[in-house]
């Protein structure tokens, strides 16, 4: 099983977590002036990279807290953690503490 | 015993022919098929078959039919609950049951009848509303009670002190399995009989585009000139698209199934329970065929994280005590392309002749002779075909989604 770093627990079992999908997704400004392909892509279209992805994930068996993670979708490897509104590391941290 | 004249295996009847050849890529196609899974080889063959295309070459960037129609888990069914789904579901179903005859080769389909599973009072009025809508599309389909279920397979618990009680089921008679590899092999042969090209070990790398048409695909094994592209890629459509600049609502997650060791046949037909995510068939040589749930993140990696199999086993064994002594004898995952609405996307794309056909998420490989059908149609006429009129890009926009969460049956 996989160990991912959360930002304030430190490692921990993968099967705590919860994915929330890509990252930094924000409501519009101006809700008003969407046009419906606006509202589209704000409700249903997301990146799907096959590489490195910022995320949202939830430790939700744990501190029950939010926050962002670089992520490989292609072999699965944690590029880095960070708490809301922190810039993303961009370090290989995470990488060792694999099991 | 062997003798020194007679080598081992000497008494083994030869090997078959190659069921197609390995071409090289010419520099100009009608039509080019990205993808050589199920889906790119069925559109291949109906192209031919009803509209008379031949110069087609489908792009495989691995091995033929070794992606998702490899690792698929093989079910056959049509008891979808909305109008769209059920016309075009049946519609591959209907031509499932013709298909060995239409391909000359045997494909093992059996329709040995599907139980989708309900645990709770919310599933029996699901599911009921389900057989009775289904009714009204033609589509065969009875709600059976507990003691119904187990008639019908008699390896499932339907006792009440269970985490998830049986509490009945759909059922639909005519649902089946197939084997798989022979789809794909007799769906090749007969494509490359008529002058197809399949093309193996081509990854498509890029496009040429001139304005809104895409003029050329460039691939690892060279660039080709191309009528229309056909994308058939399941999984990596996103990949794709991305480099067309085109977006899509598709998100490409791992989904695993795995096999028990080969067991005498103590499985009768095929079970689906929506609620412990899991669903069983034994296949003709006798492995347990399981299929879980998709794995939550987003994944290229053709594997899968464990604890979602152990989730799976531990529901398994609860529906089917006799379960807990066979062994596992591999697991695998495929990357699926999964929608908003658990529904396909097929159709247009911004670019005028590019078509896409992708989305089918958990539940492709039912649809691969009916998509086939209505694609290759889709691409002859320049104009979606009506049964998938209904799954274009653009109900995102407009809102017409067709909800298929409950009877895709797997947990998207």
């Amino acid at each position: 099983m996989q160990l991912i770093h959360c930002p304030w627990c430190g490692p921990r079992e993968e099967v705590e977590f919860h994915y929330g999908g890509q990252a930094e997704i924000t409501y519009p400004e101006r809700p008003a002036e969407l046009s419906d392909q606006d509202w589209a892509e704000y409700v249903f279209y997301r990146d799907n990279p096959k590489g490195p992805f910022a995320e949202r994930w939830s430790h939700s068996a744990g501190c029950r807290r939010w926050f962002n993670a670089l992520r490989d979708t292609h072999t699965y490897r944690f590029l880095g953690t960070a708490k809301p509104g922190e810039p993303l590391p961009n370090t290989q941290r995470n990488t060792e503490v694999r099991v | 015993m062997n003798t020194a004249t007679n080598p081992p295996g000497a008494d083994l009847p030869e090997h078959p022919d190659f069921l197609w050849r390995n071409p090289e890529p010419r520099k100009n196609y009608d039509v080019v098929i990205v993808g050589g899974g199920g889906h790119g080889l069925a559109t291949a063959h109906y192209l031919v078959k009803n509209h008379g295309i031949t110069n087609v070459a489908v792009l495989e960037k691995g091995w033929l039919a070794g992606g998702n129609m490899a690792r698929n888990t093989t079910l056959i069914r049509s008891n979808y609950l909305w109008d769209e789904s059920a016309a075009i579901y049946e519609h591959s179903l209907k031509l499932w049951e013709g298909l060995e005859d239409d391909l000359g080769y045997p494909i093992l389909f059996s329709q040995r009848g599907v139980l989708n599973l309900a645990h709770t009072e919310q599933d029996i009025r699901d599911s009921v509303r389900r057989v009775e809508a289904n009714k009204l599309n033609g589509i065969d389909a009875e709600w059976l009670g507990p003691e119904e279920v187990k008639r019908i397979c008699p390896i499932v618990n339907i006792s009440a002190d269970i985490r998830y009680p049986v509490q009945g089921a759909t059922y639909q008679p005519r649902a089946g399995i197939a084997k798989h590899d022979y789809v794909a092999w007799g769906f090749a042969r007969r494509v490359d009989e008529a002058g197809v090209d399949l093309i193996q070990d081509c990854e498509v790398t890029g496009f040429t585009v001139d304005g809104d048409r895409v003029t050329g695909v460039r691939t690892t094994r060279g660039d080709l000139g191309c009528g229309t592209v056909a994308l058939c890629a399941a999984g990596h459509t996103s990949v794709l698209l991305d480099r067309l600049g085109v977006r899509t609502p598709l998100q490409s997650h791992p989904l695993q199934a795995l096999v028990s060791e080969l067991l005498e046949p103590v499985h009768p037909t095929i079970v689906m329970s929506n609620a412990v995510h899991v669903y069983v068939s034994q296949a003709h040589k006798g492995e347990l065929v399981m299929g879980a749930g998709v794995d939550s993140y987003n994944g290229y990696g053709q594997r899968g994280a464990f604890h979602i199999i152990e989730r799976q086993m531990a529901a398994a064994v609860e529906l089917f005590p006799v379960f807990a002594r066979a062994h596992l004898l591999r697991s695998w995952a495929g990357i699926v392309d999964v929608t908003p609405d658990a529904s396909p996307i097929v159709g247009h794309t911004p670019y005028e002749n590019v078509f896409v056909n992708a989305g089918w998420g958990t539940g492709g490989f039912k649809a691969t002779p009916g998509i086939g059908w209505c694609y290759a149609h889709t691409i002859a006429h320049g104009e979606p075909h009506p049964y998938v009129k209904p799954f274009s890009l653009d109900r995102f926009t407009t809102g017409a989604l067709v909800d298929e969460h409950g009877a895709a049956a797997v947990a998207h």
